[in-house]
């Protein structure tokens, strides 16, 4: 352990400011995969375990809609939200639906079941091998300090997601059912608001969020069959945080997570920041149980 | 008095005794690699039994991973490094996941964290010791795993090496498999269950009528834990190979639920039916593939995911139609005829 410490060189100089800032743009990403989860849980009560294997599917539909079909980059990235979004509605249609009445942990493990059977698919339609589009975006240099474009690009993308949704939510018919059954599941069927219509468009929106999440991912990330195990458990960890449910939560709670990630991998060692976020979590949710920002129930 | 139930344990434990007898005989030439199965589904079977003293009362973790983990890891590097025999090394790592389990569980107990949140906060607990496995690699060999180091012909009483005899082996995880068993049964008609199944169902009607419900819990996750950590000891013994992600991790952690649910998570032998059933298909399927041209022309190597794929399906299917498992759903027929 002693040895471990010894190379922990942190002060304020440039790659300090530096990976703060590498942090802030990585928040965007995690913030967006959050925000699909949450709208989910908040609606329908369900965690998807498998969240982050519908971005993995969306990432190889790309790759397959490029490098095999010859389609081009933006409407392979159209083609890949609308596929999520259909898988999403699939979801919540075939396993979903049979198990609403079950115990929440069942409604949890089911979904962990097709983690599982998503991941298989994918390995045996795409093996094992790391993929990649081979785009390189270049990067922008400010003094000593460089940030990839792609990082900019989807930090800009998941806030104007979130932007949108926002107004989604809050200026449709359709969202504003959708807010209102999140907060009273009982009453709104009563108010002539046809729940399972409104659990399907939660669902779609959902996958169609873990689609564009896929988008963004492929710009800086390989794709392999096992990545949704790399970016799932941090998800439900941001969700969590913030309070299950509270997408604004997941917002803040995305970018304290994101930080220790970019400052702990770039002043120790990747993984040692991964587990310190994951401590500082447990530690949280023992004072907390309801997240940062959750209401207490 | 004999009963019927004796017979039927007598002639059950008669036939898992001249099991190895009984393989030689019917693959002569291949009885090593039938034992290895049947070795592999009775270490697993006795982790999962250790899981559902858990699962069983509502409190589904999936940080069992992090406990077979610290099993398989603390063993294996006081050997490793320290030259400590396992037969200190192995109630030494069950005192760590002890000790562990202990302290996650008792503020999840205590602030009543439960269902979804419990069973996220216990993931980031397994990511967590799965992070740090990795992150001290100079001692535990990082994502490529370790091996324990072999003692002479690495059959040794000292070092608790069995590996080369696997009828040997066969006695000892047999021994183990029972004793898991056993305490499942000492568990099932303790007072603590009937204290566990009320605070299970409900906690402030439970704690109303004098239960110490955080105390109840922690007892059970306690003995849940120290339970894993040896059924991972025992792997790494056998197995003679530890990686971060065959004994430890999410991926683990799944594993060991799935398995526990097909099987049937409230009856004695559901877990070693989930053990024999998730084995015995991933075998099957590696082997009927390697057979079959036309598969394995048709997937090529990737045909390795089918059983995970199948094993997903099946998964869905059962805790959509079948939530109490196999052995749960044949019970409740059996009684109701």
């Amino acid at each position: 352990m002693l040895g471990l410490f010894s190379s922990l060189d942190c002060s304020l100089d440039v790659f300090f400011v530096e990976a703060l800032l590498n942090g802030v743009l990585l928040a965007g990403l995690l913030a967006l995969l959050a925000l699909g989860l949450n709208l989910i849980f908040g609606v329908i009560d369900v965690v998807w375990i498998c969240y982050a294997e519908l971005v993995m599917i969306g990432m190889y539909a790309i790759f397959y809609f490029v490098q095999v079909a010859g389609i081009p980059l933006p409407l392979s990235f159209l083609l890949a939200i609308g596929l999520v979004a259909c898988a999403g509605t699939i979801l919540h249609y075939l396993v979903i639906r049979p198990v609403l009445d079950q115990p929440p942990i069942n409604q949890l493990l089911v979904t962990g079941g097709v983690l599982f059977l998503l991941q298989a698919a994918a390995t045996m339609a795409f093996g094992i091998e790391f993929r990649n589009l081979g785009i390189r975006l270049g990067s922008v240099n400010i003094g000593d300090m460089s940030f990839a474009w792609s990082r900019i690009i989807t930090f800009a993308v998941a806030l104007g997601a979130m932007i949108l949704l926002w107004q989604f939510l809050t200026r449709t018919y359709i969202g504003t059912a959708i807010r209102a059954i999140s907060q009273d599941r009982q009453i709104m069927p009563l108010m002539g608001v046809d729940q399972k219509k409104i659990y399907l468009a939660t669902s779609a929106i959902g996958g169609g969020l873990a689609g564009l999440a896929a988008c963004l991912m492929v710009l800086q990330y390989d794709i392999y069959p096992q990545i949704g195990l790399q970016f799932g458990p941090l998800t439900f960890m941001i969700c969590v945080l913030g309070g299950l449910g509270n997408m604004v939560g997941g917002f803040v709670a995305a970018f304290i997570i994101a930080q220790f990630i970019t400052i702990g991998g770039s002043c120790v060692a990747t993984e040692w920041g991964y587990a310190v976020a994951f401590l500082f979590f447990m530690l949280v949710i023992f004072v907390r149980p309801q997240g940062l920002f959750g209401a207490k129930s | 008095m004999i009963t019927q139930k004796h017979i039927a344990w007598a002639v059950g434990l008669a036939a898992l005794l001249l099991l190895p007898l009984l393989i030689r005989m019917i693959f002569p030439g291949t009885d090593r690699y039938y034992l290895h199965l049947v070795i592999q589904i009775l270490i697993w079977a006795f982790i999962y039994t250790g899981w559902s003293m858990m699962g069983r009362f509502g409190l589904t973790s999936l940080g069992h991973g992090a406990f077979t983990g610290i099993g398989a890891y603390v063993t294996v590097m006081l050997w490793n490094f320290a030259g400590i025999t396992p037969w200190i090394g192995i109630p030494v790592a069950m005192l760590v996941a002890t000790i562990a389990g202990v302290l996650v569980g008792y503020p999840c107990f205590r602030m009543r964290i439960t269902g979804h949140y419990f069973a996220l906060l216990t993931l980031a607990f397994t990511e967590f010791i799965r992070l740090c496995i990795i992150g001290m690699r100079d001692w535990t060999g990082g994502s490529l795993g370790t091996q324990p180091a072999r003692y002479g012909d690495g059959l040794s009483l000292y070092a608790f090496q069995f590996e080369p005899n696997r009828v040997l082996a066969y006695y000892i995880v047999l021994a183990v498999w029972l004793i898991g068993l056993i305490i499942w049964v000492k568990v099932d008609r303790s007072m603590d269950r009937y204290a566990l199944d009320a605070a299970s169902q409900d906690e402030d009607a439970a704690a109303s009528v004098g239960i110490n419900v955080t105390r109840e819990k922690l007892k059970i996750t306690a003995l849940s834990s120290a339970m894993c950590a040896f059924g991972g000891a025992i792997y790494g013994q056998y197995q003679m190979y530890i990686g971060p992600d065959t004994i430890a991790g999410l991926g683990v952690s799944l594993n060991i639920v799935f398995a526990v649910i097909a099987g049937g998570i409230w009856s004695l032998f559901g877990p070693t039916f989930g053990a024999v059933f998730t084995q015995v298909l991933a075998e099957t399927l590696r082997v009927g593939l390697r057979g079959s041209e036309t598969l394995s022309k048709l997937l090529g190597q990737s045909a390795l995911a089918l059983d995970t794929f199948i094993y997903g399906l099946l998964l869905v299917l059962f805790i959509i139609y079948m939530p109490k498992g196999v052995i749960g759903t044949l019970g409740e027929r059996w009684k109701r005829r």
